[in-house]
């Protein structure tokens, strides 16, 4: 869910100066946050002695504080920076990977697959694997998971030490070491708890500082019906405006995308692999303190997230309709003028006086410092418990204590965030790295949806058959990105139209790759031997008992709300159509 | 979030939310009077920033008093 096009072009623009001038009253703002997070950190050391509090924050978050922790953990590196400059790119299109690329599958994972993940008291999604299909499919999983986030990590820093670069002239060492060590201490000391506290704090930040912009800049526009005419009579070519009635045909729309794209591959399978079985989301809402609370988390998370685009999407369009002369990066070398990727910056400057400035790129900071301990920690769980652990019992046939797993879950944090460092540096020195591991990161998580989802609701699935197709649809994946890469026209084949730009590609790659998981895994799951129902309690739907929400009345029920969220996000793709 | 004696992260945010609001709102009152050298703004005639200064402030304060630690917590 990153934006690596945004972070190419500001690493062209890596030495055009800075775009913002701060003044002391702007680094009282941003130095006052730093002294909280920290203070914070530093306050809840106490209260994190077992493995339960400092891997799942004690299990007793309520569902709004995981829930805003759902949403803020995914607010990372580029989210901000990235998604303004694309819906100054493709306007009003990019706001499917807030509506239809989220908000579906966070009601699913809060009705349909919460119950599992929460009664069976996993610890993690490998953890869940292992408990379903065994060691090996959950141990394919973790070390891909473990090995990824952290590279992700590393680049989610590098790509904030340059945005700090680009508009506040930051030194890249600077930012990079502040940032990080900054969210190692606050991590090491009070893990999840930890986290998830700042998350809930920069989630409000980022809102606070954020709205700026639309804010004044709507005021500016004569409101959304002015915007829409400037941004009509800028660009009288293009349909900047509408959700929907461009997708008839790649050709038709700036994305080169067809709607069966972003709804099935985007809005089915990358979406509900995203946010229904990423560990970095999924381990807040298993911090909630009980089952309802964990199925109302995702769906407060859903709520908010279906407004991040008044915050992200809005900001682009605003600077369609004011500032219009922004180019692509290749082009801004070449003539010196601003790229699109500076949109957010460049509203930022133009509305925010002192003090509202440092609101602002604290707002910038703290986006990027939730997103990195998003990672850090669910790096430290997976690595503790699903690969550590598992590999020391068996080669020494000992457990170890619970204050043992603390200590190593310390540890690995540190040990995260210094190869986090490392691949911040390496990525500096050879910036493909980063498109690679961007990649890397996308074959797992749509493989991964088909091997859980048909672990909780088929019963007859196997834990041969998990393991291979899990393995069969990240190669799959694998396969088909090197096939694009080597043949481009295999883009055409792949993605159905020979019309399909690489956008379309992710979506397409991922909805085969599902397939050809599911395919796998029943075929070999009809080979193999199935598991006793009674091992599969808990686990699976069929043979676990959901407790009864019945006799809660109707505003507490988390299908009512998951219900009106869902209504409002019809509505609101009905308006913007 | 009031688990145990555990201060809450509402508390907090209350907290840092006063000070921005204090500080944003002196900072811009100060800007309408001396406009600081080089950081003209869009709209600055409406005055956003005290506006959002005096807002942060009395959510900041609303959070910070009705999570404040010492007060005495129901059963």
């Amino acid at each position: 869910m990153q934006n690596g096009t945004a972070l190419n072009g500001l690493m062209l623009l890596f030495d055009s100066g800075s775009l913002l001038k701060l003044s002391w009253v702007d680094s009282l703002v941003i130095g006052l946050y730093f002294v909280f997070v920290l203070g914070i950190g530093y306050y809840l050391l106490r209260f994190t002695k077992t493995g339960e509090d400092f891997f799942l924050a004690g299990r007793k978050m309520s569902s709004w504080v995981a829930g805003l922790s759902f949403v803020a953990a995914n607010l990372g590196s580029l989210e901000l920076m990235g998604w303004a400059a694309s819906a100054y790119q493709y306007g009003i299109l990019a706001t499917h990977w807030y509506w239809i690329g989220a908000i579906p599958a966070m009601l699913f994972l809060a009705i349909v697959m919460m119950p599992f993940y929460y009664i069976s008291k996993t610890h993690s999604v490998p953890g869940y694997l292992k408990l379903r299909y065994g060691e090996q499919a959950s141990m394919l999983s973790a070390v891909s998971f473990a090995f990824m986030t952290v590279l992700m990590s590393g680049i989610n820093m590098f790509a904030m030490a340059l945005v700090m670069k680009v508009i506040l002239g930051w030194s890249i060492d600077f930012s990079i070491w502040v940032s990080s060590i900054t969210v190692m201490v606050y991590v090491v000391l009070g893990g999840l708890l930890s986290a998830i506290f700042n998350e809930v704090l920069q989630f409000m930040l980022i809102w606070l500082g954020a709205l700026i912009i639309p804010i004044l800049g709507l005021v500016e526009t004569g409101g959304w019906t002015g915007l829409v005419a400037r941004v009509h009579q800028n660009f009288p070519a293009g349909d900047y405006t509408h959700l929907w009635s461009t997708l008839g045909s790649f050709k038709d729309n700036p994305m080169g995308i067809h709607w069966t794209g972003i709804v099935f591959g985007l809005g089915f399978i990358i979406s509900f692999g995203y946010w229904t079985t990423d560990f970095l989301v999924v381990q807040r809402v298993l911090s909630a303190k009980d089952l309802r609370s964990a199925k109302m988390a995702p769906i407060i998370g859903a709520s908010f997230k279906m407004l991040v685009p008044f915050i992200v999407i809005l900001p682009g369009l605003l600077g369609l309709a004011v500032i219009p002369g922004l180019v692509g990066q290749q082009q801004a070398m070449a003539t010196g003028a601003h790229s699109y990727n500076e949109v957010l910056p460049l509203m930022l400057a133009r509305y925010a006086g002192p003090g509202m400035l440092g609101l602002g790129v604290t707002a910038l900071i703290a986006g990027f410092m939730s997103g990195m301990a998003g990672n850090v920690t669910a790096f430290s769980t997976v690595w503790t418990y699903d690969i550590y652990r598992p590999l020391h019992v068996k080669l020494t046939k000992n457990e170890r204590s619970d204050q043992y797993y603390v200590k190593m879950g310390r540890w690995s944090t540190i040990v995260g965030v210094i190869i986090s460092i490392g691949t911040a540096y390496l990525v500096q020195q050879f910036a493909s790295i980063m498109d690679y591991v961007q990649a890397l990161f996308s074959f797992f998580i749509a493989p991964l949806f088909g091997t859980v989802i048909l672990g909780m609701l088929w019963k007859r699935a196997t834990g041969a058959g998990g393991f291979w197709g899990l393995l069969a649809g990240t190669l799959s994946s694998i396969g088909m990105y090197v096939w694009v890469k080597v043949d481009h026209n295999a883009l055409g084949i792949i993605a159905l139209s020979h019309y399909a730009k690489p956008m379309a590609d992710d979506m397409y790659r991922a909805l085969w790759s599902w397939l050809i998981t599911v395919i796998v895994t029943v075929v070999v799951s009809m080979m193999t031997a199935p598991r006793a129902e009674t091992e599969l309690v808990g686990l699976v739907r069929g043979c676990t008992e959901i407790p009864s929400e019945g006799h809660l009345p109707l505003f507490k029920r988390p299908i009512f709300w998951a219900g009106v969220v869902f209504a409002v996000f019809i509505v609101l793709n009905v308006i913007f159509w | 979030m009031t688990e145990g004696s555990r201060i809450s992260i509402w508390f907090f945010i209350g907290m840092l939310l006063t000070l921005y609001g204090i500080i944003i709102t002196t900072a811009s009152v100060y800007d309408v009077y001396h406009p600081f050298v080089g950081r003209e703004t869009v709209l600055s005639n409406l005055n956003f920033g005290v506006w959002w200064g005096i807002l942060l402030t009395a959510i900041g304060f609303v959070y910070f008093w009705v999570f404040r630690p010492w007060k005495r917590k129901n059963p």
